[in-house]
């Protein structure tokens, strides 16, 4: 795909973004199988291979569990290792994500998030990432092409940050920012090399003077004390993520944090949402301000690890917020953005009255209207303080 | 509202609107503006009714819902008038380049546009780019056409962006027939 830039500028689609950041990146090892909506990144990355670009050795493999699998392999012999997915491929991964965050590997996979079947459909929501937040990966949410490029550099220091060493899932929505070209600056590759630097596994199975044991049996004895230890790291996730998005804002100029508040701090009313429409939501609150309503956002950036007491500390004196959820946590108690948001704000001296709204199923579009509409349904209850509709489905 | 150009593309799989689309997006981009360019997929099928769309902006652009009521509607295959709602949600002032050998008054009534207000021109895109080149490829000529009916990109732009863009990509010769079909598009596009 041809590079275009201005001023600084490209326009790139998101999948074209990511294969080129790990093109920049340079990656040992590729294993993949692609998927619909996410297919462009490895058919790009897969030139880059072709045409000398890179030295990483791409993996042509029979499914995605497999591909997870020779990521796992790869990653247990030392090597940085990357790899793209969604909906369905993410799915046949399930087994494997556990053994990758399980064993400690920092793999990185860019999940292109798409919905799962039945009934088949190729479109956005987040199902797919949302079905894996139990899995002991790190994830990491985009708004934008930029932001999706800028989240897959700095998931590389996450992961392999010795303090964590686990994997990391960068998502983006499918079609909606996969496969649209925005305006997006790019660094340069020795920007990304320096940024990046050389990774050295610390224990590798390929390091026959240190031979080590991977992912073995581990009963009762000891399978608890390596989930603990699991635990703790990626809790500890949280301050490295901030330190590399600290280290990059230093470096590139354009500043991450654990998450994005709009227009937030002053709002009364707020609505949480992740990815591509949290862009559409804040020109609802740029509208519902100029006619005097106190409307706010809130977009999550890391989900795993749930930063909970920052989240809570931001909206705590909120007096209504509305989590809009793009995947459905069938038949729990409202979708999964929701659920543990109203959660964490269980504890705040005034809870806010908190809603779950589900929205956007499959690449349903999600208008500037439907987020006025859930304003003003925040307005109602923040003047009564009475929540009519605890959870429903919008966009329908 | 946020103050955008908006552009709809309407074709049939194969016909280039999504590469089109690209193609103008890439062009603005390259003249200072924030731009998005996008298709909307459906079955993958040659000869599907394809839409794809652009929105372009001084300012950075955060809407990321669909375009609704664009308007710019450029119609790559005539023959979708009357399958498709190509009129949709377009405004008063809209502009419709349609891709036939017919005059713009005949194709006003074919659209069942009443309203002076709104414009349409009319080019023979296909046989354009069938003669400069060398295979029926409407999207090309369309974009030279755009520049002249609506100004908000002009051909300079869109020559040069191409030039630059696609000479690693393209034979010399591919490069020239394209620059033809825009050059022909623009000077050929007749409307009212």
């Amino acid at each position: 795909m041809a590079i275009t830039m201005t001023k600084g500028q490209a326009g790139l689609t998101g999948n074209s973004a990511i294969a080129y950041a790990m093109k920049q990146i340079n990656p040992d090892v590729c294993p993949a199988y692609p998927i619909t909506p996410s297919t462009a990144v490895i058919e790009e990355f897969a030139s880059y291979v072709a045409d000398g670009a890179v030295t990483t050795e791409l993996i042509t493999v029979e499914s995605e569990h497999s591909a997870m699998s020779a990521c796992i392999g790869a990653a247990a012999a030392g090597a940085r290792v990357m790899t793209a997915t969604s909906s369905q491929g993410l799915a046949l991964m399930w087994e494997m994500l556990y053994i990758a965050s399980g064993m400690r590997l920092p793999i990185i996979l860019t999940d292109v998030n798409r919905a799962l079947s039945a009934p088949i459909n190729i479109h956005c929501d987040h199902s797919d990432s949302m079905g894996a937040r139990d899995s002991g990966w790190i994830q990491l949410y985009s708004e934008t092409v930029q932001e999706a490029y800028d989240n897959l550099i700095q998931a590389v220091r996450i992961a392999e940050d010795e303090t964590v060493q686990l994997p990391v899932m960068v998502c983006l929505d499918g079609f909606i920012t996969s496969h649209a070209i925005e305006n997006i600056t790019l660094l340069s590759d020795e920007e990304v090399q320096g940024f990046v630097g050389e990774y050295n596994a610390k224990t590798t199975l390929l390091d026959i003077d240190h031979p080590v044991t991977m992912g073995a049996m581990s009963l009762p004895e000891n399978y608890i004390d390596f989930k603990f230890q699991q635990s703790e790291a990626i809790a500890r996730s949280k301050d490295t993520v901030l330190k590399v998005a600290e280290d990059f804002e230093k470096r590139f100029g354009r500043k991450y944090g654990l998450f994005e508040g709009y227009r937030l701090e002053d709002a009364e009313i707020a609505i949480v949402i992740l990815n591509s429409a949290a862009g559409t939501t804040k020109v609802a609150v740029d509208e519902l301000r100029k006619k005097g309503l106190k409307a706010g956002l809130l977009r999550p950036r890391l989900f795993r690890p749930f930063p909970f007491k920052e989240l809570a500390e931001a909206l705590k004196d909120k007096k209504a917020i509305a989590v809009l959820d793009r995947a459905d946590s069938m038949n729990g108690f409202g979708g999964p953005v929701f659920n543990e948001l109203r959660s964490a704000l269980y504890d705040v001296p005034k809870r806010p009255k908190v809603v779950s709204r589900i929205y956007g199923l499959g690449g349903r579009d999600y208008k500037v209207k439907d987020a006025i509409a859930v304003f003003e349904e925040l307005k109602t209850i923040a003047e009564t303080g009475m929540v009519d509709t605890l959870q429903k489905y919008i966009t329908i | 509202m946020e103050n955008y150009i908006e552009v709809r593309w309407h074709g049939r799989a194969q016909q280039g609107v999504v590469t089109a689309a690209k193609v103008l997006g890439e062009a603005c981009l390259h003249s200072g503006k924030f731009v998005q360019a996008f298709p909307e997929f459906g079955p993958e099928r040659m000869g599907a009714p394809v839409r794809a769309f652009n929105r372009i902006s001084d300012e950075p652009i955060r809407l990321h819902c669909q375009v609704t009521d664009p308007r710019y509607v450029l119609i790559a295959d005539p023959t979708l008038i009357g399958t498709v709602d190509v009129t949709a949600g377009t405004p008063e002032d809209a502009v419709f380049i349609v891709n036939t050998p017919k005059p713009a008054t005949e194709m006003r009534a074919v659209l069942g546009i009443k309203s002076k207000t709104v414009k349409v021109f009319t080019l023979d895109a296909g046989k354009i780019s069938f003669e400069t080149i060398g295979r029926v490829m409407p999207n090309t000529p369309m974009l030279g056409a755009l520049a002249k009916a609506t100004g908000f990109i002009t051909l300079d732009a869109l020559v040069d962006n191409f030039k630059e863009n696609y000479s690693k990509k393209f034979a010399p010769k591919v490069i020239e027939g394209n620059v033809a079909a825009m050059n022909r598009g623009f000077n050929e596009v007749k409307g009212e």
